[in-house]
């Protein structure tokens, strides 16, 4: 490739890009173990904040709701989102189809505030005309988290499916495997890196997610986004500086995993080429 | 005799896999006509309706009484959108302040992806994982950051006085370029992964087709790399621009008094004053401003989605 040594504006842009991303996160670490609560004083190292951090009922309750509610949604989303996928890169002149990617493709831009709306209508309606659901909480969160995450799952699943090479499939079918046994030997093996990186993608999107939540929910239920963002409205909590620090190192450690695992693969597959 | 022609065997296997096909449709088909289809057509409804104190509080559009079936459209909350000035204003601000931060976005996320597109293989891997790890941490976590950063006693206002650039603390949280750069912050991994994606596929043999005949580097960026990049812009740019219309945390922690925003309006509709029909028009609204860009996306990703590999 042409100049790929020296300084270039792009290659200054990326390492600022970076940067840009990271300081402020870099800044909630350190003000975790600030032992000061306010921002503008460093008041000496102290892990007091975490001590706090998991003493809080609250917060531990809400950590486990959403871990629930994610683990659920994730699972539920992996399986519509791959049949999606597969409508959508397989079954190319069945009717319905556009209809079925443009409903697909829509959550992945649709403003929260609308989709949080429109559902919470939907389930109060549904209260009215047959009764279920009494109260909003777990389940109506698990739809909704649901039918937003399957979005994000068929397209990565559809980027994989397009790869996937057919005439093995084809194969099978013609030595008289059904369609479904064909799709649990075949297919499933190939698409399932993008099935784990769909579902954890899936899982964090949920977990992360207030807007629809808040719409959607009852009493019963409260995530964790929901009881950050009231104890944030307040202003800066050095709590919820320590939960950023537990958040991002776990993320970071799940990331440096999967970028080990995509590296080695990858050295592997150059060595057998 | 037709039918005679096909063994029964293979019309069996015709039927199964027929069968199957109408299943793995049916199933996602379904559920996205029930929780995404039809919860618009009740938003549409609901903003036909009239608030009330009530369980739950609106009026309902169609009624069956006295053996009467009547539909009674109000048009008071399309109406009353239009007559009140807020609300104009809150549309117009979340259009500027997401057209804003979707350039900001633009500006710094291009020359990023560029520059990953242009770098070793081992090493794309590498800032790809960099630039989305952010995003998979806590949207509302990372927004909170700035509230740290940018209050009056925040580290950028102590950091400039310790310097002595300022006498005073600027007062920058709570304020529309808060959101701003807060909605750039937020969205800018979206900006950069659809660029890189598209640039990184870029055939290589164009550019060095053009630096032999002579083309100077910056002209071939104008006249080759960022015209067959278009697709990627394009996403990018939808992928920031349209959630960031209806943003409603980043305007509530980041904005002040003076920041108007649609998400927040409807938000403070729905909670605060409990009139669903009027934050349901709100919604309706919003959505015919947001249908050009929508459709726009949803092309540009059906296209990317059903393209053979």
């Amino acid at each position: 490739m042409g100049n790929s040594r020296g300084f270039s504006f792009s290659r200054v842009m990326l390492v600022l890009g970076l940067l840009f991303l990271y300081l402020p996160m870099f800044v909630l670490i350190v003000y975790s173990f600030n032992a000061s609560r306010l921002v503008s004083v460093w008041a000496g190292f102290s892990t007091h904040w975490y001590g706090e951090l998991f003493r809080d009922q609250q917060i531990l309750s809400a950590v486990w709701m959403s871990l629930r509610i994610a683990f659920y949604s994730a699972s539920m989303a992996v399986c519509l989102g791959t049949l999606c996928a597969f409508v959508i890169t397989r079954f190319r002149r069945m009717r319905g189809r556009t209809l079925l990617s443009s409903m697909i493709t829509a959550p992945l831009v649709m403003p929260e505030v609308i989709t949080g709306l429109s559902l919470l209508l939907l389930f109060v309606q549904m209260a009215q005309l047959i009764g279920w659901p009494v109260d909003r909480g777990m389940a109506t969160i698990w739809i909704a988290h649901t039918t937003f995450c399957s979005a994000y799952v068929a397209v990565v699943v559809s980027a994989r499916l397009r790869e996937v090479d057919r005439s093995i499939e084809e194969a099978a079918m013609d030595l008289g495997c059904t369609p479904l046994k064909t799709f649990f030997i075949i297919t499933l093996p190939v698409i399932a890196p993008a099935l784990i990186s769909g579902w954890l993608l899936a899982f964090t999107l949920s977990l992360d997610d207030l807007v629809i939540a808040s719409f959607v929910s009852g009493p019963g239920a409260t995530t964790l986004p929901m009881v950050v963002f009231s104890s944030v409205r307040m202003g800066v909590s050095p709590k919820i500086n320590a939960l950023a620090t537990i958040i991002i190192l776990v993320v970071s450690v799940i990331a440096f995993i999967a970028w080990y695992w995509m590296q080695r693969a990858e050295r592997r597959q150059r060595t057998r080429g | 005799m037709k039918h005679r022609l096909i063994p029964a065997p293979v019309m069996e296997r015709v039927r199964a896999v027929v069968f199957h096909r109408r299943v793995v449709f049916g199933i996602p088909f379904l559920w996205l006509m029930l929780f995404f289809l039809l919860p618009f057509a009740l938003v549409m409804k609901i903003s036909f309706s009239s608030a009330v104190m009530a369980i739950p509080p609106y009026e309902p559009v169609v009624r069956w009484a006295d053996d009467t079936f009547s539909i009674v459209l109000n048009f008071g909350n399309y109406l009353f959108l239009a007559s009140d000035s807020l609300y104009v204003a809150a549309y117009w601000g979340s259009v500027k302040t997401a057209f804003l931060a979707t350039v900001a976005c633009l500006l710094i996320g291009y020359p990023m992806a560029y520059a990953m597109a242009r770098a070793p293989k081992h090493w794309q891997l590498v800032f790809l994982l960099l630039v989305m790890l952010p995003s998979w941490t806590s949207f509302l976590i990372r927004v909170y950051a700035w509230m740290g950063i940018l209050g009056n006693q925040g580290l950028l206002n102590s950091l400039l006085l310790w310097l002595g650039v300022i006498n005073e603390p600027i007062r920058m949280l709570n304020t529309n370029f808060a959101v701003v750069l807060g909605i750039a912050y937020a969205y800018l991994p979206f900006m950069v992964l659809p660029i890189y994606t598209n640039l990184v596929k870029l055939d290589v043999r164009l550019l060095e087709a053009a630096s032999d005949l002579g083309c100077r580097s910056l002209t071939t960026f104008w006249r080759i790399t960022l015209p067959l990049s278009k697709a990627g812009i394009i996403a990018g740019t939808m992928l920031v621009f349209i959630p960031a219309v209806g943003e409603f945390v980043i305007p509530e922690l980041l904005g002040g008094p003076d920041t108007l925003m649609i998400g927040k309006v409807l938000w403070e509709e729905f909670f605060s004053n409990r009139d669903w029909p009027v934050a349901s028009a709100l919604a309706i609204v919003m959505l015919a401003l947001l249908l050009v860009p929508i459709v726009l996306f949803h092309r540009f990703q059906a296209r990317e989605m059903e393209k053979h590999g």
